[in-house]
């Protein structure tokens, strides 16, 4: 049961003391009551309070680390079934299968998908390892995978060969994705042995629900649960009534992150794995297991993912500079706009389209829309001629045509003033006027 | 002990909406749950897939489109050969010529292809503009006038030209009506009202709630969807009950990943293949979100949404 702010200011001193980082009691009791600061952080709860208190409080998905230094990834800790209710928090992760005849070339398709968009790096974070019977062949597997920059999945229903695995690996913190209705003791104490957070599966949903409350009730509570079940059809299923239970029903037993094996569903079917783990980013797959990533895959799916992990209270934003579009150079004309992402790739892709080299000046307009920017202050002649100095544009262009959104247009008198030796030039309102504006453009 | 289900179902529903007549005719929407959520109750109407042609024809297409479409000399011949477009359910012919920035051409020219088409077809049709506003309601009078009886949709109206053709292709011609507002609940249910007060019944309206490619502010789209179908199904509002239709090709096909070559960016490979690689994510995500139709483009990127539907949407063992 959710316990509101009051039941948890009952519990509290009262005293005010601020030793929590909150200014009142009562403050810290309604954010303990949202669970956005843990119950412990009051030093004087009394233990019997506090035990009742963090079961009650608890975020209802799990958050976990795995990986360990640059390779460390939080999963899970959602809480919300729609991003627009508040936002998601931990974006879901690529892993690619992997198998011992298949490694060396597998290895370098992974290492291959390597970009950045706006500013995130874009990867495949974590390797599947598939368990095919033979354990020395698994170590070897292992040992070709590790430290190369990913997190490893044990892909293994076989105690003794992750066993081994993990004799290797543990350090590298991978998951053990092994446990199921027969093995979860054995596997349980393995992972909780080695330190490392272990997959579940089972036969269907119930039998998932019954094997999590097994390990639960041995104590161990970093789990990931593999829902991939055996049609597409279930898959989803499974990882919408998952999380829906989590979330929205507060059902703990099932308040961890969750795997989808694309490649197992799909086999050999790359674009239904491209149309699967796009469904998935969705609606809520943790992890998402491929059979390969080339850019084709990855191009739409990593753009996707950092859509809908955009938190939407705060835009999306592109790092202010002079980007060179078409081969532009010092001869090129310059145009401007703000840094929303949005309007950044409208503008960006139909002046690629028209062909003609411009050098876009993107100035920092705090992530918002041209409009926005204008009317908050944010996109100003003055702001425009500041960006003109401190990119030191008057020493690396030497055109001297600049050109502005059309929904700004009333700047120009201005920005003439503050830039007495460019031309200023107005472009169309609407992005899809651009390509034949630029066509025709003559300066 | 067990898993406690506790289904979604809602008494609301989202709005059935049939486009076509006859034994191809489709009908979308209908269901009482979250999009695909066949769990719950089980889905009505599947979502259906728009095989989309131009009247500019596809002159730069790629290879698998060109080769789909060899030997089809005029748009006619095109939308022949697309109607047998294996998992296509609806035809959409786009008349982009008679935009004025490009042919011009007239609205009486397009609506005798659409009629000759009408006629050659057994296909539910879908009519997309050409995206300038002003000739759009001129040129959808003449096509719905040419198209009577036939049941078909009209992309779009939008809040600059909704009167016209709600008035034309709703009421005069019985028609269905595609109301286009731009990734915003709001703007969305008050295009709705307002072509309603035209007169247009809430079950002839079908709602373009506006697309991105994924990558591109796609995070909107799927909000929208979220909210509106939130709304009609938990708040039971009926102006925004209706079926969403959302034109993915456009827009899957017009960003970088899609056109740029592979000699300019080898390490991509095959430009072909990454585009029919974002036609199919863009799709799959809309339907995800909430998608009753798809508008695509490429035969490959077909063929997987519509395996991906059945697989989704079928009972097991189908």
């Amino acid at each position: 049961m959710a316990l509101k702010g009051l039941d948890i200011f009952k519990l509290t001193p009262k005293t005010n003391c601020k030793e929590c980082g909150n200014p009142t009691c009562m403050a810290f009791a309604m954010k303990a009551a949202q669970g956005s600061v843990p119950i412990e952080k009051c030093p004087y709860l009394s233990d019997d309070a506090k035990a009742k208190l963090s079961e009650a409080t608890a975020p209802p998905m799990k958050s976990l680390k795995i990986g360990v230094n640059e390779t460390e990834h939080t999963i899970g800790g959602e809480t919300v079934l729609f991003r627009h209710d508040k936002t998601f928090v931990s974006k879901n992760l690529y892993a690619v299968n992997v198998c011992a005849s298949c490694v060396d070339e597998k290895l370098k398709e992974i290492e291959n998908v390597d970009y950045e968009r706006i500013g995130e790096r874009m990867y495949v974070e974590l390797i599947n390892l598939v368990y095919e019977g033979d354990k020395d062949a698994y170590v070897e597997l292992v040992n070709k995978t590790l430290n190369k920059g990913r997190v490893l999945i044990l892909d293994c229903e076989c105690v003794d060969a992750a066993r081994a695995a993990l004799d290797v690996c543990a350090d590298a913190k991978p998951i053990l994705n092994g446990a199921n209705e027969e093995n979860y003791e054995q596997m349980n104490a393995l992972a909780v042995e080695k330190k490392v957070v272990l997959g579940v599966r089972a036969k269907d949903i119930d039998a998932l629900y019954d094997t999590v409350a097994k390990i639960e009730a041995l104590g161990n509570k970093e789990l990931v649960l593999d829902v991939t079940g055996s049609s597409i059809k279930e898959a989803f299923a499974n990882a919408v009534q998952v999380r829906r239970a989590a979330i929205k029903d507060k059902d703990r037993t099932f308040g961890y992150p969750s795997i989808i094996n694309a490649a197992a569903l799909a086999k050999d079917d790359i674009n239904m794995q491209t149309a699967l783990a796009s469904v998935f980013t969705l609606k809520y797959g943790s992890i998402i297991i491929m059979q390969s990533m080339s850019y084709a895959q990855a191009l739409p799916l990593y753009g996707l993912r950092q859509n809908i992990y955009t938190d939407p209270q705060k835009p999306m934003k592109v790092e202010p500079g002079i980007y060179p579009i078409n081969g532009a150079d010092e001869n090129s004309v310059c145009c401007t706009t703000v840094d929303f992402a949005l309007t950044y790739f409208l503008v960006s892709g139909e002046l690629e389209r028209s062909g003609v080299p411009v050098n876009l000046l993107i100035s920092d307009s705090g992530g918002y829309s041209v409009l926005t920017a204008w009317a908050a202050g944010k996109l100003s002649a003055s702001s425009i001629a500041k960006f003109i100095k401190e990119f030191d544009v008057e020493n690396k262009i030497k055109n001297r045509v600049l050109i502005l959104p059309g929904k700004v247009a009333v700047l120009k008198g201005e920005v003439e003033e503050k830039l007495p030796d460019w031309k200023i030039i107005i472009a169309p309102n609407e992005a899809v006027s651009i390509v034949k504006y630029f066509k025709e453009l003559e300066v | 002990m067990g898993f406690k289900r506790s289904p979604q179902t809602f008494s609301a529903k989202v709005n059935a909406v049939t486009i076509g007549t006859g034994e191809k005719a489709v009908t979308i929407g209908g269901e009482n749950v979250f999009p695909l959520y066949s769990f719950d109750a089980p889905i009505e109407n599947k979502p259906k897939i728009g095989v989309q042609i131009s009247d500019r024809g596809y002159n730069n297409a790629v290879a698998g489109i060109a080769e789909y479409y060899k030997g089809a000399e005029n748009f006619v011949d095109m939308a022949k050969k697309a109607a047998l477009m294996p998992g296509a359910d609806f035809l959409v012919l786009s008349f982009e010529s008679a935009n004025p920035d490009a042919e011009n051409t007239s609205v009486e020219e397009c609506a005798a292809l659409a009629k000759e088409i009408a006629e050659a077809v057994d296909m539910p049709i879908v009519v997309e503009g050409c995206k300038n506003k002003e000739k759009d309601a001129k040129l959808f009078d003449k096509i719905a006038a040419a198209l009577e009886g036939k049941n078909s949709l009209f992309l779009s109206a939008q809040e600059e030209n909704y009167k016209e053709i709600a008035a034309s292709a709703g009421l005069a011609y019985k028609h269905k009506v595609g109301a286009e507002s731009a990734v915003d609940i709001n703007l969305a249910k008050q295009l709705n009202v307002l072509i309603n007060q035209m007169g247009v019944a809430g079950e002839n309206i079908v709602m373009n709630l506006g697309s991105a490619a994924a990558g591109y502010g796609f995070e909107y789209v799927a909000s929208t969807m979220d909210r509106v179908r939130s709304a009609a199904l938990s708040q039971n509002d009926t102006m925004l009950q209706m079926p969403v239709i959302t034109p993915v090709s456009d827009e899957a096909w017009s960003v970088k990943e899609s056109i740029v070559s592979q000699e300019e960016f080898p390490q991509w490979g095959s430009m072909e293949q990454r585009g029919v690689s974002m036609e199919i994510s863009t799709a799959a995500a809309c339907l995800a979100a909430g998608s009753n139709a798809v508008i695509l483009r490429h035969p490959e990127s077909i063929a997987t949404i519509s395996k991906l539907i059945s697989a989704m949407c079928d009972k097991e063992g189908n």
